[in-house]
């Protein structure tokens, strides 16, 4: 059939404090259905206090097979983390 | 098992040296436990077997409401109706999270609802036997959801991350479902001597399809040994179906009933039940389309999804204007 309802990514906000997070997909004809079908889908055990729905079309994805360049030259950059730095004993906590 | 038989279209396993480099760095993958993604480089047949089983798989949790919606409105009580339409309702959700996992590997969700509509998918053979009483909700969730748990706790670790991620958010909701099968029995054979037969004739009736639904017996399983070594599979049917039994049995002893088999015996030295195995002609054939209720539970999902077109039809309609609305305001 050539009217298949678009496919939604969902993602849900599981506490007060904590971003949404990314729990799946679903078809839904708009974002209004989307959110209704989220709710039955996703939390019929309470996993959330908030939803949000994206078109998975609008989402712009990294591709597999840039994983090296894209994310390795972090690699090497240990200086960016705190341990990196000797701080003597007598400094206290820091 | 929710996927019997499936085919990987491929003939037995290939050794290392014979596979190409891509193919290669593949199985390498999947050896060292790595995830497989949808948007990762994945051999062809990987890809055919993978919609057919995760297909097969979300076909079972949607035809499988049929058997117990039958129930829903004769629950003996409006608590059991109350958890009798929460456990149908969580088998829909099942069915999305894992039509969704499919449709990551390039097929739509209309093309796997026309395959199951047109008989060219399957869903599993347990759904094809009747449910005639109130007790046979028991018998379902105790055995048949008893004997997917087992099945579908192994494919959490399986390589295609979608179909792993959609299994560990279903055994967290199915577990509840076995329970309140087995809580059903219970109820049954506290009750009066005609409430125990029910729970008694009920286990004589889904034994034996429910050690069906974990496939045929290694040795006729052709696919098995691919399937493994892609981590599509991680057990093989008779040591799920062993896994079972030996579960089972002193759950049914618990409750007073028998099992339907007189060869059923604990054999000290393999530390597992011995028991008798299925009719494998039987299972053939309803597979083939042949079991006590196949064709009742395809026309009932044909007859939803072709009464239902006017109103899918309806919203997309009212979609499609409430957007121009937009653009133009």
């Amino acid at each position: 059939m050539a009217n298949e309802w678009p496919l939604w990514e969902i993602f849900i906000r599981g506490q007060h404090g904590l971003n949404h997070r990314h729990v799946g997909s679903l078809h839904a004809p708009d974002a209004e259905m989307a959110i209704n079908n989220a709710r039955d889908v996703y939390t019929r055990r309470k996993e959330g206090v908030s939803i949000w729905v994206a078109r998975s079309t609008e989402i712009t994805a990294s591709t597999p097979s840039d994983k090296g360049p894209m994310f390795d030259p972090a690699e090497d950059k240990i200086y960016r983390h705190p341990t990196f730095y000797n701080i003597p004993d007598e400094v206290g906590n820091m | 098992m929710y996927a019997q038989n499936v085919s990987t279209g491929t003939q037995g396993v290939r050794d290392a040296d014979e596979l190409s480099p891509e193919e290669a760095a593949f199985q390498a993958r999947i050896d060292g436990n790595i995830k497989i993604e949808p948007k990762d480089w994945m051999p062809a047949a990987y890809r055919k077997t993978l919609i057919r089983q995760i297909g097969q798989h979300a076909h079972s949790e949607i035809v499988g409401q049929l058997p117990e919606g039958n129930w829903v409105t004769r629950a003996p009580t409006l608590e059991r109706k109350a958890i009798l339409l929460a456990k149908v309702q969580d088998e829909a959700g099942h069915g999305l999270y894992l039509y969704c996992a499919a449709e990551t590997l390039g097929i739509s969700r209309d093309e796997l609802m026309n395959k199951l509509h047109s008989g060219e998918m399957k869903y599993s053979s347990i759904f094809n036997y009747p449910t005639l009483t109130w007790a046979d909700m028991g018998a379902v969730g105790w055995l048949v959801d008893g004997a997917a748990i087992m099945n579908q706790v192994p494919l959490q670790r399986t390589s295609f991350g979608p179909y792993a991620r959609a299994m560990v958010r279903i055994c967290k909701e199915e577990s509840f479902h076995q329970r309140q099968g087995y809580s059903i029995m219970m109820s049954m054979v506290s009750g009066t001597p005609a409430q125990k037969e029910m729970a008694q004739d009920a286990l004589n009736r889904f034994w034996y399809p429910a050690l069906m639904m974990f496939g045929p017996s290694d040795k006729d399983s052709v696919h098995s040994d691919q399937s493994m070594a892609w981590k599509i599979k991680m057990n093989t049917n008779d040591e799920l179906r062993q896994r079972f039994v030996n579960e089972t049995v002193p759950q049914a002893h618990y409750l007073g009933l028998t099992i339907p088999d007189d060869d059923l015996v604990w054999n000290e030295e393999t530390g597992n039940y011995d028991f008798s195995q299925p009719d494998w002609e039987e299972f053939k054939a309803v597979l083939k389309g042949n079991g006590p209720c196949n064709r009742e539970r395809l026309g009932a999902r044909i007859k939803a999804w072709e009464g239902g077109e006017w109103f899918r039809d309806g919203l997309a309609a009212y979609a499609e204007k409430a957007a121009k609305r937009r653009v133009a305001a």
